[in-house]
């Protein structure tokens, strides 16, 4: 179970109607690969986000599948295209079940 | 969509022609606000330089834009986690920093000052020894390891709320004579390979060492994220790195040379803006 899991997003306030806007995401979180060994010898198990998705306005914009060779506190970086005013939903899913959830409105303006 | 990570930078260096050297001029400017003085008049004590300048100078543009916007300071991750611990009860007494201090920026300015004489233990103190008193004496708790990551992120909270202010050692009066202490180790030769302090950071900063772009050695910018092990070092913790290199058997994070030496690289930074928590490689 991995603790201190903190979603983070940065996304614009506004936007002119059909800009494309770069929204940056980050999740505190230890990634750890379950291929590391402890001090005595035992396989530390895998426990990773595997996949992260955002939405705006109930449409998908990117689902990116995670794999155990990204590092601590994943980043991603990414542009999106913005219609209308609305709402972009970010969601984390983790290895032990848990899903991390974050949301941001956006006007036009 | 980009996943930042190491590989992508070892990538970006290994495609250009030789080292990615970034804009050494280039002004910093924290979430578009916050100036940074990266560059300025070395103090008048220090004899054999005449301009000082932030680690950040010296680092590759990658590197250096991470430090330009909360969002993309790795180490701002930590502070929140400090945010936190700040209003969390401990200790026998039940209490929290904040129960004192109220919101952390009341700490602003305390940084630049740091490490500084304390009339009532009669020394030099750190910032983390200041943090321990409380943590011992006012809350009752356990204390904090010198490079915990409670105590490094504590100190960087208390660096971040103080961003953009001048370093302002004081390296007179009571203490005097430990800035004599920590000046005569920075010139002392150390290790198997018999290297001072200043035989890289006064006399070849700028220049590579191997593969390291080597700064002046400023503190300034502590505790710093670095990459290449993704979380925030503690100023001690790079002193042993440093003297670790120099093959010597090093002395430990919180002794009272690291201390004397602590407040003499401080001294060399007066005039730059407190930074912490920076990135760096």
């Amino acid at each position: 179970m991995a603790s201190d899991v903190k979603p983070r997003v940065k996304v614009p306030k506004t936007a002119a109607a059909g800009e494309t806007i770069t929204i940056k995401t980050l999740i505190s979180h230890p990634m750890e690969s379950g291929q590391r060994k402890d001090g005595s010898g035992n396989v530390i198990p895998r426990s990773i986000i595997n996949r992260f998705t955002c939405d705006f306005n109930g449409q998908n914009v990117v689902d990116v599948t995670l794999e155990p060779a990204i590092s601590t506190n994943p980043y991603i970086e990414f542009d999106a295209k913005v219609p209308e005013a609305g709402e972009f939903k970010f969601t984390w899913y983790d290895d032990d079940g848990s899903v991390y959830e974050d949301s941001k409105p956006i006007a036009i303006g | 969509m980009k996943l930042k990570s190491l590989t992508s930078a070892v990538a970006l260096l290994a495609l250009g022609a030789g080292m990615a050297v970034a804009d050494e001029n280039a002004p910093l400017v924290i979430n578009g606000e916050i100036e940074i003085v990266t560059r300025t008049k070395a103090p008048e004590h220090m004899e054999n330089m005449s301009e000082i300048r932030s680690g950040w100078t010296f680092r590759s543009e990658e590197t250096q834009k991470l430090q330009m916007d909360d969002f993309d300071n790795p180490g701002m991750i930590f502070v929140d986690q400090a945010r936190e611990a700040w209003e969390t009860a401990m200790g026998t007494e039940g209490k929290a920093c904040a129960d004192c201090h109220n919101e952390p920026e009341s700490m602003a300015g305390v940084r630049a000052k740091m490490p500084k004489w304390n009339e009532a233990a009669g020394e030099v103190w750190t910032m983390e020894m200041f943090i321990n008193s409380c943590v011992t004496n006012r809350m009752g708790a356990e204390k904090w390891g010198w490079n915990s990551s409670e105590m490094v992120n504590m100190t960087a909270l208390i660096s971040s709320v103080s961003r953009g202010m001048p370093m302002d050692v004081a390296i007179d009066g009571p203490a005097a004579e430990t800035w004599e202490k920590g000046k005569e180790i920075y010139y002392t030769r150390y290790g198997q390979l018999e290297l001072s302090c200043a035989n890289c950071h006064e006399d070849n900063y700028d220049n590579l060492i191997r593969a390291d772009h080597l700064s002046q050695g400023q503190i300034n910018a502590f505790p710093a994220y670095r990459l290449k092990n993704a979380k925030l070092n503690s100023i001690h913790n790079r002193f042993k790195g440093c003297i670790r290199d120099t093959r010597a058997e090093t002395f430990k994070e919180g002794s009272p040379e690291f201390i004397a030496l602590e407040l003499y690289v401080a001294s060399r930074g007066n005039g730059l803006s407190v930074e912490g928590p920076s990135v760096r490689n």
